[in-house]
């Protein structure tokens, strides 16, 4: 008897996608200064969804300046009157989920049961969350009357367009600031909609502004004098970049960088549970995800029985087609990031550590990696060293708490870990000693607006998220 | 015999005995490993003493000590380091005159002046003291996730701080830069004043008998910007504290701390008499939030 899945795709019909986008600034979708456009694809079967106005320097200048002029007024309104218009986003967003979902599956590749049922969820819990902060911020515990910065520059990932852009407008709106935020080039088109959300909650002009762009446009947008805030989430190299150019400037910088978290499983971890925290701490949104679990660390007594329950669980992942609802692992972001996937993985068996994947058919168009299990993975590894931003797992193994947490804190990196086991001191003791920012015990890859979320050492600095997430957007 | 023994007493004024400043490293006190002293002089230009004249090794070394002082410091119960903090304001209170006597030669104030600091000063350990347990119950916290898990934000200490001292105010400002360091968790390589390391030099005897572990503070003299650049580019240092740099040498240091992205905090101006905030804490604290289940399934029943 077979029970095959029957096709369940998602209908695109409801996203209309305008065949070019201009950059929004101050109100109004405009041209790129020098008329440059790029090209967005669907990274699930590299049909070209639009053609995106590309910022330089003379748009970052002209949103910035925009972004100034708006600030005088946003950031004298009263504080009720902010919490109305992110409320109003809020309400805009859950109505128009459904339409958002889509479309970040298509420009992104992740499946739609991930845009639904996490990213658009969340984005609309952090507008909530901090228009309900709005008018509440002498209470927030940095003064009588905390002052907003002012002009917030703002450069965010693919991997997760909409919930970053989330992250960094709610609660630099929230505290007065105005802002302008560079989304990244493969994925503008689901910030280009939030301009119209804008539009449509009679956000005033220039509070917000969208200049999609590549690199060239987020350094201009970082280094632009005028910028009093700069929050930045992806790569570890960029973020060190970051810190050096606002070195000896007044600019309050936030960073979210990379990360390779541990996932630490004991002997006495439920381990059916464990496996199901391990394949959504790796291989949601493919493992491009800052805190992915992408290091295993198993106590060794219990090495064999989990890895046979994972390997039987990931046979049962569904690679394929974003837009169906029955899809578990979608496309890859980008060409060059497979590549650079897709290399990273042949290093690790050329370093002789034992891979292995499911059978898994790869759709012939768009990028795609079947999820990759490596085993026999030593911490001088490169795959147990670098991040690979991608769903490939590194098994090490164990035998005492205290090697546990010496290896899961052997790295440059300290932004999540997970810890599985029954007992709750070993759980409250671990959690202390780990080097990291998130701890999930017996659970992964939750987020939550009302919680601080950053890393430790490398991972950058700052916090993203809860009364914590305040704080970089105010004078304090 | 009472001829006898007033004959013994000389007559004529009595030689002092000068003292040998020494850096305060690991819970020693060792002279700079270069063999290399400077001149110390006071507001008149009067020779005070020959101070250490740290080299880069001292740096290094001392950040070894720090951080091999981290994990039991930071691991100590917030009200056992709170007892200790306070046990150094008793140490201070009953050297109250040397300091005095210290920070009015180095900084060319006035007996009663220099005695208002010193009291400052002590008075701070005893502000900080107090703070640490109970900064994170100001700044931590459950957080109401919407979902079934339980889920709680606690400060964290940061690491071993690498901190530039102010050069104007060479004690309070000095005290009010390492105690809030400290009381979190932290552990510090302090650099002294340049032109007026001795009180901070001498506090590190006052520190060596006050039950705070060997290497927590970690005092080296010499020139700021000669220290303080192995200290910033430094991979096992993980946040400076750029108090005691001009506006060029705070750049220089900044980009270089960059490289495994320190903590940073820039100079800015500070009237160390007036009661601090909370900044100096928060500003070598991480937030660590740990998740859990709570077995709770909402509407449709329990589960535990």
């Amino acid at each position: 008897m077979s029970f095959a899945y029957a096709p369940a795709p998602e209908s695109r019909a409801i996203v209309d996608i305008a065949p070019s986008y201009g950059l929004f600034i101050d109100g109004e979708f405009t041209e790129a200064a020098d008329g440059r456009v790029f090209k967005t694809v669907s990274p699930s079967t590299e049909e070209m969804l639009s053609e995106v106005a590309q910022a330089g320097e003379a748009d970052i200048d002209r949103a910035v300046k925009a972004a100034r002029k708006a600030f005088g007024t946003w950031s004298a309104l009263p504080g009720s009157e902010r919490a109305k218009y992110l409320f109003r986003i809020a309400r805009i967003v859950q109505e128009r989920s459904r339409e958002l979902a889509v479309l970040e599956t298509l420009d992104n590749g992740k499946p739609i049961r991930e845009t639904r049922d996490a990213d658009l969820p969340l984005v609309a819990a952090h507008f909530f969350y901090y228009a309900g902060w709005a008018d509440k911020l002498d209470h927030a515990g940095f003064g009588a009357s905390p002052r907003p910065l002012g002009v917030a520059g703002q450069v965010i990932p693919w991997n997760f367009p909409l919930l970053m852009l989330a992250w960094k407008i709610a609660p630099a709106l929230a505290t007065g600031n105005t802002v302008v935020l560079k989304p990244a080039e493969t994925t503008p088109l689901s910030a280009l909609f939030f301009a119209d959300i804008c539009r449509q909650a009679g956000l005033p002009k220039g509070v917000v502004n969208i200049v999609p762009g590549y690199g060239d446009a987020g350094a201009a947008l970082v280094a632009h004098p005028d910028v009093n805030k700069v929050a930045f989430t992806g790569s570890t190299a960029v973020g060190k970049e970051i810190a050096r150019t606002v070195a000896g400037t007044r600019k309050k910088v936030t960073l979210e960088l990379g990360g390779k978290g541990a996932n630490i499983v004991f002997d006495d971890a439920p381990i059916d549970q464990a496996v199901e925290g391990i394949v959504t701490g790796i291989f949601f949104n493919q493992g491009q995800v800052c805190c992915a679990g992408s290091r295993l660390l198993v106590q060794e007594s219990i090495q064999d029985e989990l890895l046979e329950s994972l390997k039987r669980r990931l046979s049962t992942l569904r690679l394929g087609d974003p837009l169906d609802k029955n899809t578990d692992i979608g496309a890859i972001n980008s060409a060059e990031q497979l590549t650079r996937i897709t290399a990273l993985a042949e290093q690790g068996e050329a370093e002789g550590a034992e891979r292995w994947s499911p059978a898994c058919e790869l759709p012939s168009s768009g990028y795609w990696f079947a999820p990759t299990l490596f085993t026999g993975v030593t911490q001088a590894h490169t795959i147990a060293r670098d991040e690979i931003f991608g769903p490939v797992l590194s098994v090490l193994t164990f035998r005492t708490p205290e090697e546990a947490v010496a290896k899961a804190n052997n790295t440059q990196y300290g932004l999540s870990a997970g810890i599985w086991t029954e007992k709750g001191s070993r759980i409250l003791a671990v959690a202390s000693k780990l080097r990291a920012g998130v701890i999930w015990s017996n659970t992964f890859n939750k987020f939550d607006p009302t919680s601080p979320f950053g890393g430790y050492k490398e991972s950058g600095f700052g916090r993203e998220g809860g009364r914590h997430g305040l704080e970089a957007y105010l004078d304090v | 015999m009472s001829e006898k023994s007033e004959k013994s007493v000389p007559t004529e004024p009595r030689l002092s005995v000068f003292k040998t400043y020494k850096l305060y490293v690991g819970g020693k006190f060792p002279r700079s490993e270069s063999g290399r002293v400077y001149e110390v002089s006071d507001s008149k230009g009067n020779w005070l003493a020959n101070a250490p004249l740290s080299s880069r090794k001292d740096a290094r070394d001392a950040v070894v000590a720090a951080r091999k002082a981290f994990g039991a410091w930071s691991g100590a119960t917030a009200y056992n380091r709170g007892q200790i903090l306070y046990r150094i304001a008793e140490m201070l209170e009953g050297r109250r005159e040397q300091f005095v006597r210290e920070v009015a030669e180095s900084e060319g104030l006035s007996k009663a002046k220099a005695a208002a600091q010193v009291d400052a000063a002590i008075d701070r350990w005893v502000w900080y003291a107090g703070w640490t347990d109970k900064i994170a119950q100001v700044v931590g916290g459950a957080n109401p996730v919407a979902g079934p898990f339980f889920n709680l934000s606690s400060p964290e200490p940061t690491g071993v701080v690498a901190v530039l001292a102010p050069q104007e105010s060479s004690f309070l400002g000095l005290v009010s830069v390492i105690a809030p360091v400290i009381a979190t968790g932290n552990t510090a390589v302090v650099i002294a004043s340049e032109n007026a390391p001795l009180p901070a030099l001498s506090l590190g005897e006052v520190l060596a008998t006050s039950d705070l572990p060997g290497g927590v503070v970690n005092v080296l003299s010499g020139r700021t910007a000669e220290i303080a650049a192995p200290l910033a580019a430094h991979q096992d240092v993980n946040a400076i504290d750029l108090t005691g740099a001009d506006e060029a040498l705070a750049k220089e240091l900044e980009i270089a701390a960059a490289d495994n992205l320190k903590r940073v905090l820039r100079p800015q101006p500070v009237d160390y008499v007036a009661t601090p905030g909370i900044e100096r804490l928060t500003a070598f604290l991480e937030t660590k939030t740990v998740w859990h289940p709570t077995g709770s399934l909402g509407a449709s029943g329990s589960s535990y």
